[in-house]
């Protein structure tokens, strides 16, 4: 249930700002229209159903814009450095394309998901996949295209821990 | 205000010039994504803002959001443009196109 407010007040607000409209009217049809995709999609938003994957929304929202400059900041840079290179005349001669891997000790579906985002979002490397332990004993692994041997040693390194730090529980 | 704005988006324009730039250079399909898919993701967020400053030249309600809107589309893009690239990525190597090498290993 609580889910479902939250998606419904979200809705809500993305509807008034992207009509810009206040009249009875369109108020009533944003009402109208955000009750009913709650009802249809509720599930989509917050996908985390066991207690133990949750922590408070509020953590969340202050995690990830505590995180958000920071992740600003490393594309910018990332992106100079790339820039460099390209303009740079051996550009072929800087460039060391290769796959490498790595384990990660995030658990949180939202956690990975967002690093994952953030490695394709930061110039220089790609995430391929992310492979999960049929058995379930090794944390998830980490396949990574990389562009350059420095842009592969900065990984996993600190973009994880303030992953962690802003999305993952307390205890884990 | 305008000065901001046209200093954000000539930078946004630099570095679009630069994804085009490695595109062009490049060896092959996986390096050029990384040229392309990159310097999207400041450039295209650079230009938006630009727009969005550009747009609040008289600060009133209405101008407010719609550039708003216009930050919205810079989150969407940050949102869509990674999966993008990881899909494309993911998919070129499942058909099993061949990533360049400096030199083989083997």
């Amino acid at each position: 249930m609580k889910t479902r407010i939250a998606t419904f007040f979200i809705m809500l607000t993305f509807w008034v700002v992207m009509s810009g409209m206040f009249d009875g009217f369109h108020l009533s049809l944003g009402v109208l229209c955000c009750l009913l995709v709650t009802h249809f999609s509720h599930d989509l938003l917050f996908p985390e159903t066991t207690a133990q994957q949750q922590q408070h929304w509020l953590r969340d929202i202050v995690g990830v814009a505590l995180y958000l400059p920071y992740l600003l900041w490393q594309v910018l840079i990332a992106n100079l450095q790339v820039a460099w290179i390209v303009l740079h005349p051996n550009a072929l001669e800087m460039i060391d394309p290769h796959i490498f891997r790595f384990y990660t000790k995030l658990t949180r579906p939202m956690s990975k998901a967002t690093f994952a985002q953030s490695i394709t979002l930061t110039p220089g490397t790609i995430t391929i996949n992310i492979y999960r332990d049929p058995a379930g004993e090794k944390p998830d692994q980490f396949a990574v295209y990389a562009l350059t041997k420095e842009a592969a040693e900065a990984l996993p390194g600190e973009m994880e821990e303030r992953i962690a730090r802003a999305l993952e529980p307390a205890n884990g | 205000m305008t000065t901001a704005a046209i200093i954000f988006i000539l930078a946004g324009l630099f570095f679009f010039f630069v994804g085009v730039v490695g595109i062009l250079r490049f060896p092959d399909f996986y390096t050029r994504l990384h040229a392309a898919g990159k310097s999207d993701s400041l450039a295209a967020v650079l230009v938006i803002i630009g727009v969005a400053l550009y747009n609040l030249q008289e600060i009133n309600l209405g101008n407010i959001l719609v550039s708003i809107k216009i930050i919205l589309i810079a989150v969407f893009i940050y949102v869509a443009s990674p999966t993008a690239t990881h899909a494309l990525t993911k998919g070129a190597l499942v058909v099993g196109v061949e990533p360049w090498e400096k030199e083989k290993k083997k």
